[in-house]
């Protein structure tokens, strides 16, 4: 079909070359590319993939023992409760950082006096990183120096406030950790979608009568589809990845309260000296990555070829 | 941080004084609380006596983030001149993928099979009758560290065993103290958990769990009560918030905690703060029940390298790390007790005394860190902090997760 295409193209008008040697300086520049992205990522992740069916402790050997590293994670408990806080985690951060950073966008969108010096304080937390974050949160949120104690000296002497420190809450007391260091970029990337909205439809609004919660939501909203979605996998690919985080929280803990597969993974490989296992976790990780991803991606991209 | 640059201070200066011809050996290990960057710094000192140099490595954040980064080191091509390991089974697969010096010329030479005391702990260095690490200190996990502060201000004595230590909970937490500190790692609580086996359910029974790894054992009537001693002394925790093992060291030094199960590296601590056992912190060897200790520690790898004069220099510091006069400054400075039966600890302290009767009587277990791979050991740790930190698990059904971990622990 296509050396055909080719073909016909050199015949008649000498315009058409083959397809494969367009632009061939480009892809050639490519090319260290694509190998890499073969060899590293699709390489290694097929790799990891073929190893968690062995039995490998500390280094990678060719035993095979079926399904066993998926039955032992399966039915370890702390796999179990990870998997569980990553998807509260999840959800309430997906929501809560759309929610919080859009607000926070269309109120700076006011032509506010100060508007860069509060675009700056809200932006600033994302400047640090996480471990940062984590360790400045443990102390605020630490019921004998932080928050609680501020409030019991002010005379709230009944107040029980310990996120971190109760296996209940533990993984709400890192969301909060989570949003305050994350929202301010939400809150830019949502502000730039809202400055390329063009004021004249703002003000076609106005003349119909429209109240601005309805123009929001109706008119501006579906409006900014490209940015929700560039935001949303930001979100989505931080939430998979989260460790560092709870590692300079809480470590896990109180018990194994807040821990996340991320952090399962990791102990797996190193402190436990057990890389199957370790890989057996990071193949299901990547599994419920692509269970999201395929779906939409084939929204994405399958639909519009049929337009 | 302020004690690793100290240290790094230390050594380089110990580095200028020696000849030009030195041999730099990195060596690296997690050392880094007060008394244990202490301790190391006399090793390096001896060894740079010896006309080599010591490259300090210390990887700061206790051994479970250290080791992932030596591993990786040695696996990846880029091997130090020595690290540090637990006695035990920790580096067993870099030994048998061929990645570390083998000792046993030297340890010939030098008669270490007559002078290591206990065996096991050369043993543990054995792969088939090869050599291949150098034990430098035997650290044990049965203590408790009792302040006599916390207890003069609840107005009780200072409890002598562990029956009492439970009894005299109530009036401590009266005088809005924590009975028992305890870290949120998981090795703590883990730890804690051993050493309960043996002052509860005694010798016996550890040996049929941790050596035998025998699953009906660890269903038996012996263990539930092991188990329901600990899902009451978890209430006695509550309130410790704190990570790290030093910092619930520090609320016993500071008496806002009753005690502390922890092995015998809390020393150190209490010593930086200037408390002296008897008058300020008590310490009772087996929880005052069963006096017993393990012996576990710390032992140096020395892996390949293809350079023959840091191989030389390997060698050097393998002998060093042995020597009388190392040993007695190393672990006089760390809190431990030595590996030599032949060295005389004059300036020991009252708890590193207990320590040493005990090891001359012979009342010694192995570690679990040498009868257990790190897997094993890892899943119990996760059972034991989730047993400790959330009273919701019932101690029947933790020791039925825990019979299972035993039934295929290797």
């Amino acid at each position: 079909m296509l050396t055909g295409k080719a073909q016909d193209g050199v015949m008649t008008t000498q315009e058409r070359p083959n397809q494969l040697f367009r632009n061939i300086s480009a892809k050639i520049a490519a090319l260290p590319m694509i190998a890499t992205a073969l060899v590293v990522f699709l390489g290694g992740t097929l790799w990891t993939i073929f190893y968690s069916f062995t039995n490998s402790k500390l280094l990678p050997r060719l035993k095979f023992v079926g399904l066993d590293q998926y039955e032992r994670l399966w039915t370890t408990n702390r796999w179990l409760i990870s998997i569980e806080n990553l998807l509260i985690y999840g959800v309430l951060s997906l929501i809560f950082s759309l929610v919080i950073g859009f607000v926070l966008a269309a109120l700076l969108d006011q032509k506010i006096r100060f508007e860069n010096t509060f675009r700056t304080i809200l932006l600033y937390p994302f400047a640090l990183s996480f471990v940062v974050t984590g360790l400045v949160w443990q102390w605020v949120l630490n019921p004998d120096f932080g928050i609680q104690k501020v409030l019991r000296d002010m005379g709230w002497t009944s107040l029980e406030f310990d996120p971190l420190y109760n296996p209940e809450i533990v993984i709400y007391g890192i969301l909060i950790a989570g949003l305050w260091q994350g929202t301010g970029l939400i809150m830019c990337l949502m502000l730039a979608g809202l400055r390329g909205i063009d004021e004249d439809i703002w003000k076609a609004a106005r003349v119909d009568g429209i109240p601005m919660w309805k123009t929001y939501l109706f008119i501006i909203i579906p409006m900014m589809r490209g940015v929700f979605i560039t935001t949303l996998v930001i979100i989505a690919s931080g939430i998979v990845r989260i460790y560092d985080l709870v590692v300079a929280q809480t470590s896990g803990g109180p018990g194994i309260a807040s821990e996340v597969p991320a952090k399962y993974v990791y102990d797996a490989m190193f402190t436990k000296q057990n890389l199957a296992q370790g890989f057996a976790g990071s193949t299901m990780m990547l599994l419920s990555v692509l269970i999201i991803l395929i779906p939409w991606a084939y929204l994405e991209f399958g639909g519009r070829k049929r337009v | 941080m302020k004690i690793s640059k100290t240290l790094l201070a230390c050594s380089s200066a110990f580095a200028l004084s020696t000849a030009a011809s030195a041999t730099d050996l990195e060596v690296t290990h997690w050392w880094t609380s007060g008394g244990e960057a202490a301790a190391v710094a006399e090793f390096a000192k001896a060894f740079n006596e010896s006309g080599n140099k010591w490259i300090d490595g210390a990887i700061a954040g206790s051994g479970g983030t250290a080791r992932p980064i030596m591993i990786s080191r040695i696996t990846g091509g880029d091997p130090m001149g020595a690290t540090q390991f637990n006695h035990g089974r920790q580096a067993e697969e870099l030994v048998e993928a061929g990645l570390m010096q083998d000792l046993t010329e030297l340890a010939e030479k030098e008669k270490w099979a007559e002078i290591v005391k206990p065996k096991s702990l050369l043993d543990s260095c054995t792969l088939d009758g090869k050599i291949y690490c150098v034990p430098v200190n035997i650290h044990s996990w049965q203590w408790i560290w009792l302040s006599h502060k916390a207890y003069a201000d609840a107005g009780v004595d200072v409890p002598s065993n562990w029956n009492e230590f439970v009894a005299s909970a109530p009036a401590l937490k009266k005088a809005g103290k924590v009975p028992l500190a305890m870290g949120n790692q998981s090795w703590q609580s883990k730890g804690a958990f051993d050493v309960l086996i043996i002052a509860i359910g005694g010798i016996d029974l550890w040996k049929k769990i941790y050596i035998e790894k025998d699953g009906a054992t660890a269903r038996s009537e012996g263990l539930a009560k092991v188990f329901a001693e600990v899902s009451e002394a978890r209430k006695l925790s509550e309130g410790s918030n704190v990570q790290d093992w030093n910092l619930a060291t520090n609320m016993v030094i500071t008496g806002k905690a009753g005690g502390q199960i922890m092995g015998d590296w809390a020393q150190g601590e209490f010593q930086i703060a200037k408390q002296v056992a008897g008058k300020d912190y008590t310490c009772l060897p087996g929880l005052g029940v069963n006096e017993i200790i393990s012996t576990g520690g710390d032992a140096f790898y020395f892996p390949k390298l293809n350079d023959p004069e840091k191989t030389k220099a390997q060698f050097k510091l393998a002998s060093v790390m042995m020597s009388k006069q190392a040993q007695v400054a190393f672990n006089l400075k760390k809190g431990s007790l030595p590996v030599r039966g032949d060295v005389d600890l004059a300036s020991a302290n009252d708890c590193m005394r207990k320590g040493l009767d005990i090891l001359a009587k012979g009342n010694i277990l192995p570690d679990s860190n040498q009868t257990f791979s790190p897997d094993s050991q890892g899943q119990i740790e996760d059972l034991m902090v989730e047993f400790w930190k959330d009273t919701s698990i019932t101690a029947k059904d933790a020791q039925e997760r825990f019979a299972k971990i035993i039934d295929t622990a290797e």
